[in-house]
């Protein structure tokens, strides 16, 4: 196997930077993770396992407590199944209302095995979509049983009245989706997200009415409570009043999504973060793959050092407009001012087969290229064009044909193509005008990538199950099912078929054996330890009373990620990354200044707690990106790359998951659970 | 697009807690580029607060992107501010001049007490959806989906319906502090539906109580709601709960 080589590499970087405030970073290799993937055939794994796991007597359900965080589709779906099912089920969210969690903000649409269409689609082929997708560094057993029950989500759905988009005759209509070859894709306008949202939100407040599920809302979970080895609680604050309350349960489901905001800038909602998740990790759960994150091409571009957050435009917009950079260096022009030979159209001269239509990561890719080498465009010169110049001159003469119209001017044309494109588009190009206040039809839209999604995430078995016992992680925030790069409309499927379909039958499993254990009265000694070192930890963030602000550091934390452990990572610029994190956390545990008290509502204490978590996990990126010595998906190492530049995968090292495990400040110990490929052959992608 | 960098007065309700009283405090935002969103000139303001030794300004939000309807403000004397179908957190501050001051206040309604400055408890919303607004049907007995087909204009009205943001702007503007757009437009998004027909009557005759219950007003078909809601609920829904409930009313077996 590899990575003495990086142990050493770190390790010598360790002893010859940092001599006196670094610790060394140790790797090793042990083969202790256990997927607990049932034998036999793939088609049969998750039926074999559905008719002999363990299960739970309604009687004793009523006895069973279940701690839920996080209300997104994972966590909401799962609490409303849970309650359903007769368990007693708490369930926690930071914002003001379950039904606000960042899942409500997903556009396109969710992938579904339903073949409606008589394309040839199958769940085998949305398997197989999946795990290709993921550049082969997901587990075939888990995406074949997402797949297979991607189908009673949307009946699941249709149920609970979520309005899906129809056809005239009644039934479910479908569109097309990240390149895929088949119509698999259900959508409601562009708010699939937050419709499948208020539906498992529907069915949570359901429960609630029932008295099945008690809901804590502005709650964040700030500690996990351990006892003789198991899972036995959270301590979380009270937002409001800054009280620290104990919650006993049999099990605790993370459903918190993903840590993109590490990142500061991405399409994350502003309270989107990792950490009840690193709390998990700090007790013992392993964090799987954090290097693979997502980098969507189409988003709205930075527009200045105020920018909180950035807006996704939807994929769908490359179908018709055509991505440019001018061909001079600096340009200043008006996009409309330059001459179509003086306009470098870089993805249709680099990628002649696939041209603007080329996968999420490599059109990413190309636009840093440009904007590095001094070609982008907009104020920040961080953007490069899509124009919609063509495509509406393009739909004008198709309409004029449609209409009869003979010898028409341009100007009709034009006209014509414009209420094609408003049709189709119009919500986006409305969304986009609101930002910049710039008219995209009269003007090229400026664009460039953003952080999105993160595949990385807990470690888990096919059961949901972390490292740690009786503690689950559901949906975005486990690392389970998209391997390296997670294909359109697949998060959605993923995190309601964990809460809906996965976790009702696996929890059952542990939870049989767990029917003798009476509550736990919430003054056990571990309770009020766990409370203690949360309320330790805040009386010693709010007593640095430092004199730079909880928001500034998470921003130069941001610009490290982006800038060493972005869209394309190099060893020289991981090792300098955590070299600076480490500078970071140090410089922020002795300077950040937290205004406000403890026993109020204060804002800037949650987000000093969330930063603090945030800074140790961009450590632990960079030393897993350092680690994979390979490019693959969303994760580009500039040393591993073909003739072409493209990604190049290493499978005969790394073909593997990297789970880490926290082994002390500044230390993690790597543990590998190796990826066999029975069904389905891995192969090279290629665009040109 | 064209950008330049102005100076505005902020007039901003202050209030510690819930039973603080409260009061408008002053503030100068400078430099404030019109690119920015309102939210991030909030940001720019909270900073320099938190650098002079000041409390920053609370205020809910989230996703920034119109969508999960966390943001709350009532700006110039109205939800939302001056664009129309629009959020907070979409408003930016091309929408305002060189000089102008910005009063910006907490969403004001009985039913939604102030938590901090400008955060309100909205919990009420919820309440009124546990009151009646799903359809009772538990995970794994659903038939296939499309065994039930839905005419498209229903399943579009439906969708229509559905949009709603749960923000409370609705609520804020009415004079009356009536939440009857909020609750027809769930009451609509079910209705329509052939799976929310079992339970027609009762989720609308149970809801509308919540409703009663959490203290908001009742509606006089001023028309504010439709106004300002920033996905453009349509007031006819309100029209079809009153269908709805006079219906269930009167033909209830109950």
């Amino acid at each position: 196997m590899f990575s003495k080589e990086v142990a050493e590499l770190l390790q010598k970087l360790n002893r010859d930077e940092n001599k006196d405030d670094l610790k060394i970073i140790s790797i090793q290799t042990n083969d202790m993770l256990n997927s607990k993937i049932p034998a036999g055939p793939l088609e049969n794994k998750w039926k074999n396992y559905k008719s002999t796991c363990k299960l739970v007597n309604p009687a004793n359900k009523r006895k069973i407590e279940v701690i839920v965080v996080g209300t997104g589709l994972a966590g909401a779906s799962a609490a409303a199944a849970l309650g359903e099912l007769g368990y007693k089920v708490k369930a926690f969210c930071f914002q003001d209302s379950p039904r606000r969690a960042h899942s409500i903000a997903a556009q396109g649409g969710i992938n579904a095995a339903k073949n409606y269409q008589n394309d040839g689609d199958s769940i085998y082929r949305l398997f197989y979509d999946t795990i290709k997708g993921g550049d082969y560094r997901a587990r075939e057993g888990n995406v074949h049983r997402l797949a297979e029950v991607s189908g009673n989500i949307i009946d699941q759905c249709v149920a609970q009245g979520v309005p899906f988009a129809r056809e005239y005759g009644g039934l479910l209509s479908n569109r097309s989706f990240g390149g895929t070859q088949v119509q698999r894709t259900f959508y409601a306008a562009g708010q699939t997200g937050q419709q499948l949202l208020i539906g498992a939100y529907q069915a949570l407040e359901r429960q609630v009415a029932l008295g099945n599920v008690d809901m804590y809302s502005r709650h964040e979970m700030l500690e996990l409570v351990m006892i003789d080895g198991k899972t036995r609680g959270i301590i979380c604050r009270n937002l409001v009043t800054g009280e620290l309350e104990r919650h006993f349960g049999h099990a605790v489901l993370l459903c918190t999504g993903g840590y993109g905001n590490v990142f500061y800038l991405s399409t994350n909602a502003m309270g989107s973060n990792v950490t009840a998740n690193w709390k998990a990790h700090k007790k013992g759960a392993l964090f799987a793959n954090p290097c693979f994150t997502q980098i969507h091409p189409t988003c709205i571009p930075v527009s200045g050092d105020h920018q909180s957050k950035l807006t996704l435009m939807s994929e769908s917009l490359r179908n018709d407009g055509r991505i440019w950079v001018p061909k001079k260096q600096g340009d200043n022009r008006k996009p409309n001012e330059i001459p179509e030979e003086e306009r470098d159209y870089y993805l249709e001269r680099r990628y002649p087969a696939f041209g603007n239509l080329v996968p999420r990561d490599v059109a990413s890719r190309a636009a840093k290229e440009r904007c590095d080498a001094g070609y982008g465009v907009g104020t920040s010169k961080q953007a490069v064009y899509l124009d919609y110049a063509d495509a509406i001159k393009r739909y004008g003469k198709i309409e004029a044909n449609k209409q009869g119209l003979a010898n028409v001017d341009e100007e009709t044309i034009i006209k014509l193509g414009k209420e094609v494109v408003k049709e189709k588009y119009g919500n986006l190009f409305d969304m986009y005008e609101k930002i910049t206040g710039e008219n995209p039809y009269e003007v090229p839209m400026r664009i460039y990538p953003a952080v999105h999604y993160t595949m990385g995430g807990l470690w888990v078995d096919y059961e949901l199950m972390t490292t740690v016992p009786g503690l689950y992680a559901l949906g975005e925030c486990n690392f389970s099912d998209h391997g390296a790069n997670r294909l359109g409309a697949s998060a959605l499927m993923q995190g309601l078929a964990d809460g809906y379909f996965v976790i009702p039958y696996t929890i059952g499993n542990y939870l049989a054996d767990e029917i003798h254990v009476k509550p736990i009265p919430t003054d056990h000694p571990a309770f009020a330890d766990a409370e203690s070192k949360v309320r330790d930890r805040i009386h010693m963030l709010m007593n640095i009373k430092g004199t730079q602000t909880v928001e500034s550091f998470h921003k130069r934390l941001g610009k490290i990620m982006w800038d060493k452990c972005g869209m394309a990572r190099n060893a020289e610029g991981l090792k300098q990354a955590i070299k600076e994190i480490q500078q970071l956390k140090q410089e922020f545990w002795s300077d950040v200044r937290i205004p406000g008290e403890i026993n109020e509502m204060n804002p800037e204490l949650d987000k000093a707690n969330r930063v603090a978590d945030f800074i140790e996990l961009g450590e632990l990126m960079c030393i897993d990106a350092l680690n994979r010595e390979e490019s693959c998906g969303g994760h580009f190492r500039e040393e591993h790359q073909t003739e072409e530049g493209e990604a190049l995968r290493h499978d005969d090292k790394f073909m593997y998951v990297a789970a880490w495990e926290m082994k002390g400040d500044h230390e993690w110990q790597l543990h590998k659970e190796d990826l066999n490929y029975e069904v389905v052959k891995p192969s090279q992608r290629s665009y040109k | 697009m064209e950008h330049k960098n102005i100076n505005v007065k902020l007039k901003v309700w202050r209030q510690r807690n819930s039973n603080d009283k409260g009061s408008f405090e002053t503030y100068d935002a400078n430099n404030i580029s019109t690119e920015m969103s309102f939210l991030e000139m909030f940001d720019v303001l909270n900073e320099e607060l938190i650098r002079d030794g000041k409390d920053p300004i609370a205020f809910d939000h989230d996703c920034r992107e119109g969508i999960c309807g966390m943001c709350s403000m009532y700006i110039n004397g109205r939800p939302h501010g001056p664009w129309h179908a629009n959020t907070t957190c979409q408003l930016h501050m091309r929408a305002f001049n060189d000089g102008d001051t910005i009063v910006v206040e907490p969403w004001r309604a009985k039913a939604f007490p102030v938590i901090k400055d400008l955060m309100v408890d909205r919990t009420a919303f919820d309440r009124i959806i546990q009151a009646g607004g799903y359809v009772s049907v538990n995970t794994g007995n659903a038939v296939d989906g499309n065994s039930i087909p839905i005419e498209k204009d229903k399943a579009d009205a439906s969708f229509a319906a559905a949009m709603c943001i749960g923000c409370g702007a609705c609520v804020a503007a009415c004079k009356n502090s009536s939440a009857m757009l909020f609750t027809s437009a769930k009451v609509a998004h079910l209705a329509l539906l052939p799976q929310g027909d079992p339970e027609r009557k009762s989720r609308v005759v149970n809801m509308i109580a919540q409703m009663d219950k959490e203290g908001f007003g009742a509606c006089t078909n001023t028309g504010a709601c439709e106004a300002v809601c920033p996905k453009e609920i349509s007031i006819s829904n309100i029209a079809r709960l009153n269908m709805e409930y006079t219906s269930a009313c009167l033909t209830s077996d109950k």
